[in-house]
């Protein structure tokens, strides 16, 4: 409970930081969101309108620390501004409809990856030596030295371009109404394929190789060794003791993947023209249109502040000695 | 008392690892018999093949080491005759082990509590979860830890708690043998000795024999009925502890051993050491391993190995020995 406290308070400030900054970055950019949209105009519009703007847009000329409550009140009321490329339509509307595509097929990549490779590497750690452990390493790491988006590239114009198998881009068919029915689901399950595949060989080595060696070194520890004596069952000696401990190091890597997975899928959405995240970004930045970004960024902040949350959670859940205090070894 | 049955027959067994450098032979030609409630001592200097024989005796040994020649016999049963499944039964219902390194030897992650109920319900599946931790509550009384510490983790304990659980883990089944792989080398002396103390206590009442592996003299003569005197892989001599002083007959390397534990109450605190280190276990020396150290040394030890010799109150492997009788097996 003293640990869930400590990570929870840990939590809010760090959120808190990121608003901060969130804040405080745009202010150190010359002009304002205001000048930005009257430039698009380029002249074509009266003076009149920069005045109109500002007060759309929230432009105020009072005081910055009455300027930066405003804005946490909004932040956290949901009032993230409006978006220029797609104006006037709201950031957090264009963030709700991007997000969960990304988490979507991220997040279930991610799970499938995580979970298959730390099998595989404790698969083939036990079977040391075997026809898997001296395959394995050489074909995980063929896949892990291509680059993801090269490897996308390639996908699309061999299996999408040449061969017709697959769609070329964006989520979902030009024929399905948005919705849970079946012609939707599918279209977006089909559209998520190749993506996925990316995203999986991308990732999937890591986890084998470090869930591997985590696993070779847990092996050759001594209460294994005990367990083993003692007459511990195989699988109780592979999960419970082994695996248990050479996840921890695996968890901390998952930990520090996280938090550049989110902006890392950017090259990917931007080759598949996935109406996630990482594709709204990159739109966002070449245009200009800097409350999208000053959105997207606290949201990837926050996105991913929270799953480091919930991992820590998980590492405490595993690792008696994070949660409770004790004499050190 | 040898009438008896032996709980612990080797016979000339040998160890070796696979190196890049070539074989290292760690055990060679082994010979020792271990019987019911007896405690034998095993001493040796470090990498004089104490711990690669008590794993081998436990059918532990792993990756690069294997038992190149000999036979083991736990309790008349060849250990390495069985399967894996009957294996895995037999140890630590008849002969369990505690490990050298008491602070890594139980899992971080698991409670005390956890570990002993493991060694308890993986032999005896019948065993209920309440019965089963009833008994570890049991085996943390005769190891002297209060019960509150069933709950806890390894890392909440100190040394010499963690050591004393290691032990109630290998004593859970009530095994006839247990071997002791140095069980108070990580722990400072104090806490040595209540160990010590503990472990004597506990085999008077369980009656399980031990052999009890240490680097430590006086420790051992203290403890054990025997003590087998290891050097560069072989038991070299086997000798009573009560006679383990200087003065008595014993092998030269046994004498160099004794001459370098320092007298405290003496006027003077001399420690000799024995000259040079102990041979490369690759290309051990022809004859006898010792030769090159040995003070006494004639050309006939760096020929041929000794026989073994009984005196009154050892077995020697030695040719200064030669006029004593002459026998085939420790």
């Amino acid at each position: 409970m003293r640990y869930f406290l400590n990570r929870l308070g840990f939590l809010i400030v760090s959120i808190w930081a990121a608003l901060t900054l969130n804040f405080i970055l745009p202010r150190l950019m010359p002009g304002n969101p205001a000048e930005i949209m009257l430039a698009k105009f380029q002249g074509r519009m009266p003076p009149q309108a920069l005045h109109a703007f500002e007060l759309q847009f929230g432009f105020s000329n009072k005081p910055m620390i009455t300027q930066y409550f405003n804005y946490l009140g909004s932040m956290l009321t949901g009032h993230w501004g409006l978006s220029y490329t797609y104006y006037p339509t709201s950031v957090q509307t264009i963030i709700s409809g991007s997000l969960p595509w990304t988490l979507g097929l991220l997040g279930i990549v991610w799970v499938i990856a995580v979970t298959f490779g730390t099998f595989t590497g404790i698969f083939i750690a036990w079977r040391r030596g075997g026809f898997l452990d001296s395959v394995t390493p050489i074909i995980t790491m063929f896949f892990q030295s291509i680059p993801q988006f090269w490897l996308a590239l390639v996908l699309v114009y061999s299996l999408s371009f040449s061969m017709n198998l697959f769609p070329m881009a964006h989520g979902y068919g030009n024929s399905v109404t948005m919705g849970w029915n079946f012609p939707f689901v599918s279209s977006v399950v089909y559209h998520a394929i190749l993506p996925a595949v990316v995203i999986f060989l991308g990732s999937v080595s890591g986890w084998i190789v470090g869930m591997r060696n985590n696993m070779m070194m847990t092996l050759g520890e001594d209460y294994i060794v005990f367990a083993e004596a003692k007459g511990v069952p195989t699988r109780r000696l592979i999960f419970n003791y082994a695996a248990r401990n050479a996840m921890l190091p695996q968890i901390t890597s998952i930990a520090i993947a996280l938090s550049t997975i989110i902006g890392g899928q950017i090259l990917i959405e931007q080759v598949f023209s996935y109406p996630g995240i990482g594709f709204q970004l990159t739109s966002a930045v070449s245009g200009e249109d800097y409350p999208l970004i000053q959105g997207m960024f606290l949201i990837i902040a926050v996105t991913t502040l929270l799953i480091n949350f919930v991992v820590d959670m998980i590492y405490g859940r595993l690792d008696p000695r994070v949660r409770r205090r004790g004499a050190t070894s | 008392m040898s009438d008896r049955k032996p709980v612990l027959e080797i016979e000339d067994l040998s160890v070796a690892y696979q190196t890049a450098n070539g074989l290292v032979n760690a055990v060679n030609d082994v010979n020792l018999k271990v019987y019911p409630e007896e405690i034998v001592g095993l001493v040796g200097e470090s990498g004089s093949g104490k711990s690669t024989m008590a794993y081998a005796i436990m059918r532990l040994l792993k990756g690069d080491a294997f038992v190149t020649k000999g036979h083991i016999k736990v309790m008349g049963e060849d250990l390495y005759a069985l399967s894996p499944k009957e294996l895995r039964k037999f140890r630590w219902n008849k002969i369990s082990m505690v490990f050298q390194s008491a602070m890594s030897a139980l899992n971080p992650v698991m409670t005390v509590q956890t570990q002993i109920v493991d060694t308890l319900t993986s032999h005896r599946p019948e065993m209920s979860k309440a019965e089963a931790i009833k008994r570890a509550g049991e085996l943390l009384d005769v190891v002297r830890i209060d019960r509150k510490h069933l709950n806890s983790y390894p890392h909440e304990l100190s040394g010499g708690m963690r050591q004393r659980v290691v032990i109630a883990i290998a004593i859970a089944l009530s095994p006839g043998f247990v071997i002791m792989d140095e069980p108070t080398t990580a722990l400072d002396v104090v806490v040595q000795r209540s160990i010590l103390d503990q472990i004597r206590e506990i085999q008077q009442v369980e009656k399980f024999a031990v052999l009890f592996i240490s680097h430590d003299f006086s420790l051992v003569a203290e403890l054990a009925s025997q003590v087998a005197i290891m050097y560069a892989g072989r038991i070299v001599e086997l000798t009573k502890s009560g006679t383990l002083r200087l003065g008595e007959r014993h092998h030269p390397y046994t004498e160099g051993l004794l001459r370098a534990i320092p007298h405290l109450t003496a006027d003077e605190v001399v420690i000799e050491g024995i000259p040079g280190t102990p041979p490369n276990l690759v290309n051990l020396p022809s004859g006898c391993a010792f030769y090159p150290r040995c003070p006494l040394a004639t050309d006939e030890c760096r020929k041929a190995r000794p026989n073994l010799y009984q005196t009154d109150n050892a077995i020697i492997e030695c040719h200064l020995f030669k006029g004593d009788r002459e026998v085939q097996h420790v």
